[in-house]
């Protein structure tokens, strides 16, 4: 902890192993610090509106508490105290929680997702809920019913999606750590395009109790920072095995700070795969990769070109496989038992109210997968949408064994563009879907990724995304290589990219 | 249109003109503690709403876990059946929307049920002798229970025209398994007592694994049986019905007399059978139309991702099948031994659904004839009238031995032993309770039986004189008058002997 800590902006600017090292050490107090974040929130998210729910009270009453078991000489954790944003997919006791949809508004969950609960176990702070696109449909968070959320770097930009509200949050130094899920990219790419670092643990890794559900064989809850060490920190917190979660791996978890702590690529080898290049990516975005490639063989890797031929046909899988599911998943919202309710005015049947709910809940994007879905799994139609969709996804994963076999870890741009404008994709599905071209194989076959800043992209000026992909359960060689990438870049630049963002 | 009873052919008509085809599926509650895929209680008749979490009511977020004592009950039962237990299985969703189903979808087993290809033997009792048909199973698979509704105004009950509807989740997750029979041939006019019998053994073999209650009653057993017909051997099948949710042994099979005499109807005035749900009314002894199967709800399955396969090991299957109890073939010729009965008498307690409350009787004291007296007697035609099963009846095998045990004392004759089982019946206590609250007792006093004697032959003067002009017949009279006089507590052949002395 560097001396001369002493405004409140300072505190917000911090790190969370930082902060969480001052608390510990009594430097600062988890009382100051929360204050600090939510002053910053106070002052910045009006434009950057990365809140949906902001939870001053229970934050101030939680750091409160951190303080208390300090003061009685409990000996705390390395984020004891720290501030976190929670994607408002994920159900918190007492808070409202609207997965971006107009059909959970005012919706309080009577429980903890174990994620959470793992945070308020570990004294992390919760300082409320953050935007995303509807039930984490989108590249962009313009598909929230509560309005876009704003890209700090650039506020007439996207700050990615579907958790644009998490990494823009941590982006916008309103929290130094936040809990994203991935579903297609939903962590990454949001990280790629703010400046930040987003991870997407294996699956099963992190339990998925209490994370509402859009596609369950590819949901994955994630942590969101500014730096390799304070997601591994998060990382550490949030995963292990949960008997609420029967898709959860019941294994150790991999040594991420460790690894972080490491982040060491010598004798590594390094895996480009040559599928994610070429058309429609960004000149600068493939310039900046191009430069990080080049960097990890100066740190002492190898790098070798791999061929994953089944690739191409992983966007149209996802986007059979995913509506499947969501279709399935939604479908409990229909006005019954909780959420916005339409119709109940003695005229109309419950059938009746059920499909006005839907009909006025939804929206656009949701009820397009939630029709795709329907419709992908009509008798008569399943064999050919979900039964070939579920072929293909298994030739993924033969890709990702194959590679593998030559290779420890595979690169990529996380995105093949930087943040593009506010409204640019929004009325075009399938140029929004494109975002996730190279996000979505590793959620198709469960294994690990990272995105960590890798430069501006010359032609625009905007963050690059370098994405990280290891086999199931060795997430740590994300944070070794990660982590050693974060410290070049540093080296070289001086500071972290997140530190060249205009103020607010 | 609804076709009325008036105008059905008679069975014998109708079975006659055409061979009867039947199906049976049926639904048993589990006896587990818990329920299928989270901790809360299956105790029946607890307030409503108050046996649910996250979970059971599909709040968003929350996650099944399998009960691993419901696969362990299922198994057994498949190899009770006589079925394959497949290496390897999965849940899928069932989705259909409905406001008694908390996620809008059933977690239950489609085309990959965990018991395959079994069968039962069940006996018929036909004028030659008994007879045993096979009935096969395809399958034995796990599923949830759903909520269920009240539907409060309105005529029918039923959701349409009711003012408002309400919903006890309860039952929601309580594990259920289903068990399918193949189509049944070959049973001719007997196919309803096949029906009937087949569920009548299938209780007794879930009573003797201990793995629910089977009360039909309570709704932990629950049938529904197809019907289609033949017109002739080499015919092809007609189109059948299923007929839903018959609660009772009895209603079993009269449900299927009246579904074949429905159909046959139908097909001799050359209307066709339409495939669809039939509702049975137990009151009208009719069946009435539900929902066309021929515009059925696509229930879109595929495979539940939120659970993983269950693969039951080899090794503990084994255990299971070593360790199951006696079968009821098996018990069927020990007890014939012990008990010196006739097959046909056994068949018939089988069919009643007595065996084991004659058994349980005789093992709390009573001989083997009384008990079965009294079980296939008296206590059959209360059953019978209540439309109930014998266990259904709130008289306990220990109340019915202390019955036998007082007029075995000749506390009680028959007359008397009657009506204290009328009493217990009527929820007026125990056998002895019930007695003297009743103030029943044999009237063993000669001198008061005399005086009753005395009166009635003063009352009958013309019986009187035929008696002792040697007509000792008409002895009868005047003993049932004293009966009468007496409220049945003396002894009739004492009566009989008081009579005759008395004329002569
Ligand atoms: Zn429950």
């Amino acid at each position: 902890m560097s001396a001369g800590v002493s405004t409140a902006s300072d505190l917000t600017r911090l790190t969370a192993a930082q902060t969480g090292a001052a608390i510990a050490a009594g430097e600062i107090s988890a009382v100051e610090t929360t204050r600090a974040h939510l002053e910053r929130i106070a002052a910045v998210d009006a434009r950057v509106h990365a809140f949906l729910h902001v939870d001053a009270e229970g934050a101030l009453a939680a750091a409160a508490a951190v303080d208390a078991r300090r003061a009685a000489g409990e000996q705390l954790g390395p984020l004891a105290g720290v501030p976190i944003a929670v994607k408002d997919v994920i159900a918190t006791s007492g808070l409202p929680t609207t997965c971006g949809s107009r059909i959970l508004e005012g919706w309080v969950p009577p429980y903890d997702a174990t994620v959470v609960r793992r945070l308020r176990e570990a004294g992390v702070v919760v300082l409320g809920k953050t935007n995303m696109d509807e039930f984490a449909m989108g590249s962009s968070t313009e598909h929230s019913a509560y309005g876009p959320t704003h890209n700090p770097w650039d506020l007439d930009r996207i700050p990615g999606g579907s958790g644009g509200g998490s990494a823009a949050s941590v982006a916008a130094f309103e929290a130094p750590l936040a809990i994203g899920t991935d579903t297609g990219g939903s962590i990454r790419q949001p990280a790629a395009v703010t400046g930040t670092v987003g991870v997407k643990p294996t699956y099963g890794g992190v339990s998925r109790y209490g994370l509402v559900a859009l596609a369950s064989s590819l949901d994955q809850a994630g942590p969101c920072a500014r730096t390799v060490l304070d997601a591994a920190l998060l990382h550490e917190i949030i995963a292990g095995h949960d008997p609420l979660d029967s898709t959860s791996i019941d294994s150790p978890t991999p040594p991420v700070v460790e690894a972080a702590r490491a982040a060491d690529v010598r004798g590594m080898r390094i895996g480009v795969v040559r599928q994610f290049a070429g058309e429609g990516y960004q000149p600068g975005v493939q310039q900046r990769f191009t430069e990080a490639v080049a960097l990890f063989e100066d740190l002492g890797a190898t790098v070798v070109e791999v061929d994953c031929p089944n690739f191409d046909y992983a966007l149209p899988a996802y986007y059979l496989i995913l509506p499947s599911e969501c279709s399935s998943n939604l479908a409990r919202f229909d006005g019954m038992r909780y959420g916005l309710r339409v119709g109940d005015d003695a005229t109309h049947s419950a059938e009746e109210v059920m499909a006005l709910t839907r009909a006025a809940g939804f929206g656009a994007e949701a009820k397009r997968r939630i029709i795709l879905g329907t419709y992908a799994l009509s008798s008569g139609y399943y064999d050919a949408y979900y039964g070939q969709a579920q072929k293909v996804r298994t030739l993924i994963v033969r890709d990702f064994d194959a590679a593998f076999a030559q290779v420890d870890v595979l690169v990529s741009p996380t995105t093949p563009t930087t943040a593009f404008p506010l409204g640019e994709r929004v009325d075009d599905p399938m140029a929004m879907y494109l975002a996730d071209l190279c996000t979505i194989p590793s959620n198709l076959a469960g294994n690990a990724s990272m995105s960590v800043p890798c430069g501006l992209s010359p032609d625009d000026g905007l963050p690059v995304g370098l994405q990280m992909i290891a086999p199931p359960m060795a997430d740590d060689r994300l944070y070794r290589v990660g982590g050693a990438v974060e410290a070049a870049l540093r080296d070289r630049w001086g500071h972290l990219l997140i530190e060249e963002a205009p103020p607010l | 249109m609804t076709v009325t009873t008036d105008r059905l052919p008679s069975y014998d008509e109708a079975v006659a003109a055409f061979d009867p085809v039947i199906g049976l599926e049926v639904h048993v509650e589990l006896g587990t503690a818990s329920k299928m895929f989270c901790g809360c209680s299956t105790t029946f008749g607890a307030p409503p709403n108050s046996q649910v979490c996250p979970t059971c009511l599909g709040l968003p977020g929350s996650l099944p876990v399998l009960n691993g004592a419901a696969v362990e009950s299922t198994v057994r039962v498949g190899l009770a059946l006589n079925a394959t237990i497949v290496p390897w299985c999965r849940f899928a969703r069932k989705n259909y929307f409905y406001p008694d189903m908390p996620k809008n979808f059933q977690t239950s087993q489609y085309d990959e049920p965990i018991c395959v290809d079994g069968w039962l033997d069940v006996e018929l009792v036909t004028e030659d002798g008994a007879r045993t048909v096979r009935v096969e199973i395809e399958r034995v698979h796990m599923e949830e229970d759903t909520g269920k509704s009240l539907h409060v105004g309105g005529a029918t009950g039923r959701i349409h025209g009711a003012d408002h509807s309400l919903v006890d989740y309860n039952r929601a997750g309580i594990p259920l398994i289903e068990i399918v029979t193949r189509p049944v041939e070959g049973a001719g006019a007997q196919a309803p007592e096949l029906a009937r019998a087949y569920v009548t053994a299938l209780r007794e073999i879930m009573r003797g694994l201990g793995v629910s209650d089977v009360r039909m009653e309570q709704g932990s057993l629950r049938c529904d049986a197809n019907v289609s017909l033949r017109p002739g051997p080499e015919a092809p099948l007609v189109t059948r019905s299923e007929t839903k949710n018959v609660n009772s042994l009895r209603s079993v099979e009269r449900a299927v007399r009246h579904e074949i005499r429905r159909q046959a109807g139908r097909l001799t005035a050359g209307e066709r059978v339409v495939q669809e749900t039939r509702h049975w009314h137990e009151d009208t002894g009719i069946t009435t139309p539900g929902r066309s199967k021929e515009q059925a709800e696509d229930y879109r399955y595929f495979p539940e991702p939120d659970l993983v396969p269950v693969a039951p090991d080899r090794d503990w299957v084994e255990r299971l099948r070593a360790e199951l109890p006696e079968t009821p073939d098996a018990r069927r010729i020990r007890l014939l031994d012990e008990w010196s009965l006739s097959e046909f008498d056994l068949q018939s307690m089988v069919n009643a659904g007595a065996v084991d409350l004659v058994a349980q009787t005789v093992e709390a004291g009573a001989p083997v004839d009384a008990a079965r007296k009294w079980w296939l007697g008296e206590i059959a035609r209360v059953a019978n009238e209540r439309g109930v099963a014998l266990d259904e009846l709130p008289i306990t095998p220990a109340q019915v031995a202390a019955v036998v045990a007082l007029v075995e004392a000749g506390e009680l004759n028959d007359t008397l032993a009657r009506q204290v089982i009328e009493g217990v019946l009527a929820g007026e206590g125990e056998p002895a309770e019930v007695v003297a609250e009743r103030g029943l007792a044999v009237l063993s006093d000669d001198t008061a039986l005399l005086a009753a004697v005395d009166a009635a032959l003063a009352e009958q003067p013309d019986v009187a004189e035929k008696i002792r002009s040697g007509k000792v017949a008409a002895a009868g009279a005047i003993v049932g008058a004293v009966m009468k006089a007496t409220r049945g507590q003396a002894d009739a052949a004492r009566v009989r002997e008081l009579v005759l002395s008395r004329c002569a």
